[in-house]
């Protein structure tokens, strides 16, 4: 379990984590989405100790980061896949891991078959790397150890289609037999298909939490009716607040069963009633990082992929 | 995880059962991370070939009278006194420049202890080549020594010659420490000490005051064979500036390391 009670830290005016409070669970895999320079990777290196706290606490099972005796043991780490000497092999970097945690050298053949890194590729020196391969090794030296925590930054960046949907199933079988699993991204559906937990982050804040349901509940009803005038008035007669969204369909801040009792109410014919899902929470991310994001929304939108 | 530990993973961690990383194995990696990578490799091997073929061209090119042990500890020595504190600066800065301490200080978060670890793997690095100058000198002398080859050999200098490297190399780690950035500490490594020299020696004031300013002046002592025992004043002078061009940068180099943000 990771926990976060309060922390913040600022640099000099700029303040990158602002009093930021959330629970990773054992069992879960847990996104924390946000974009570019929210907050993420910072809140990541606090965690483990690279980057000094100026309030607030950071716990991992309990125990603070430095008082983890070989935490590597404890708590698989991946903070930047680049991060790593361009003169060494792939093999060595991991051997190097393996003998500060006093592993066998045993393990990094089982860690290179483990994240599909030949015999050949793992004899390369990592500057003839490509980022998904950095980001496979990146991974199997956070999982070398055995550790019940792993704390991943950006994982999938640089991996294939079939790169992700592989780290989805290990994350996922990971997770399941009770590891807890904290991953950022700036992107929305790859958290969205790892993830069962999303922590959302803007300009250092935490703006919204939950499972993906509970998030999508906020995101309230999609109802596309026959003749939108008589939506609207009906609506309005019911004290609903709806905004046009898409050819002909509204979105409220409601139940579907609400809009499904107006509509009858006022005999109103509805084509489509049902939770906002998908683009929901794609408009949420959107609209809850709107004010916090480097670019306009409009500019934002390609990066986030298109709807399902 | 084993198969027995499935779904066993509290919300705390038992952490009852792991031992903390023992020094041992803190400076086994840092030694094993002074070679595994091309650079790292063949500064090692163009220590131990430069050493030899100065040796022994000197052994060929060398007057007679010239040919002592003395002579021979100095070609033997001053190529590694040239790469020796670039070996210390690289053992620091590569944390920084290859992004590696993101690695290292996740796996060993106690900084102090990494940096210990880089001390001690220094310490039998440099007692490695010392050593390793004094079979060359010991040899080369045996084979080319002139007439008089054993006239300047005297223990003191086996202790004078230790001295002047591990104040190269820790001086060289104090700097890589201090600046985290390879380029600029090799450099500031090597061109401070000239800058220093050229004030001293164009200052008038500062003349006669270079042994008492000047690490390298002070060190020039510990590296001419067969004077014997270094004066009481010249080992203060060298402590005077050993103090200055080495311990306080080593303080301030550590102060820096054990708050910087690693990333």
């Amino acid at each position: 379990m990771i926990k976060l009670e309060g922390v913040s830290k600022r640099y000099g005016d700029f303040v990158a984590v602002d009093n930021v409070s959330f629970v990773a669970q054992p069992g879960r895999v847990t996104g924390f989405l946000g974009p570019n320079g929210a907050g993420k990777s910072t809140s990541m290196r606090i965690m483990v100790g690279l980057t000094p706290l100026d309030r607030g606490t950071c716990t991992i099972g309990g125990l603070k980061y430095a008082d983890i005796p070989n935490p590597g043991r404890h708590v698989g780490v991946l903070l930047d896949a680049s991060a790593q000497h361009a003169g060494r092999t792939g093999r060595e970097v991991l051997a190097l891991t393996a003998l500060t945690m006093g592993l066998p050298m045993v393990k990094v053949d089982e860690m290179l078959t483990l994240v599909g890194l030949t015999d050949k590729e793992s004899s390369r020196r990592v500057k003839n790397y490509s980022l998904g391969m950095r980001q496979r090794l990146g991974l199997a030296n956070a999982l070398i150890g055995d550790p019940s925590v792993l704390i991943l930054d950006e994982p999938a960046n640089g991996l294939d289609p079939a790169g992700i949907h592989w780290m989805r199933s290990l994350l996922r079988n990971y997770a399941e037999r009770g590891g807890t699993v904290l991953l950022s991204s700036h992107l929305l559906h790859e958290v969205e298909m790892i993830a069962d937990e999303m922590v959302l982050i803007g300009r250092g804040k935490i703006v919204a939490q939950g499972t993906k349901a509970e998030l999508l509940k906020t995101a309230g009803t999609f109802v596309k009716p026959e003749s939108p005038d008589a939506l609207v008035a009906a609506l309005s007669t019911a004290g609903i607040k709806a905004s046009p969204s898409g050819d002909g369909g509204f979105r409220a801040e409601c139940d579907p069963i609400d809009i499904g009792r107006a509509a009858a109410a006022a005999g109103v014919v509805l084509t489509e009633l049902r939770p906002a899902e998908g683009e929901g929470l794609e408009e949420l991310f959107l609209e809850l990082t709107a004010d916090d994001a480097r670019e306009p929304v409009a500019g934002a939108t390609p990066q986030i992929g298109v709807p399902a | 995880m084993s198969t027995t530990t499935v779904s066993t993973y509290g919300d705390t961690l038992d952490v009852s059962q792991t031992a903390r990383i023992p020094m041992t194995r803190l400076v086994k990696v840092e030694l094993r991370k002074m070679v595994d990578t091309r650079a790292g490799m063949w500064l090692m091997i163009a220590i131990g070939v430069i050493t030899a073929i100065a040796s022994i061209i000197f052994g060929f090119v060398g007057h007679d009278e010239d040919r002592t042990f003395g002579h021979f500890l100095g070609f033997a020595g001053t190529p590694q006194g040239f790469l020796l504190p670039v070996l210390g600066i690289l053992l620091v800065t590569q944390e920084w420049g290859q992004r590696t301490g993101m690695v290292t200080f996740t796996l060993e978060p106690h900084r102090g202890k990494v940096l210990l670890a880089k001390v001690y793997a220094l310490i039998v690095l440099a007692v490695t080549a010392i050593i390793l100058a004094f079979v060359v000198a010991l040899l080369t002398t045996a084979i080319f020594g002139g007439t008089d080859r054993w006239s300047d050999f005297t223990p003191i200098d086996i202790l004078k010659v230790s001295i002047g490297q591990f104040c190269g190399m820790a001086q060289g780690f104090a700097f890589g420490l201090l600046l985290l950035v390879s380029a600029a500490a090799i450099v500031t490594y090597f061109v401070l000490p000239q800058v220093i020299t050229i004030l001293v020696n164009v200052i008038p004031a500062l003349e006669d005051k270079a042994s008492w300013l000047d690490f390298n002046t002070a060190q020039q002592n510990l590296f001419s064979f067969g004077d014997g025992d270094l004066s009481s004043k010249e080992w203060t002078q060298l402590l005077v500036t050993g103090a200055f061009w080495l311990v306080l940068p080593f303080i301030a180099g550590l102060w820096r390391v054990l708050r910087a943000e690693v990333k």
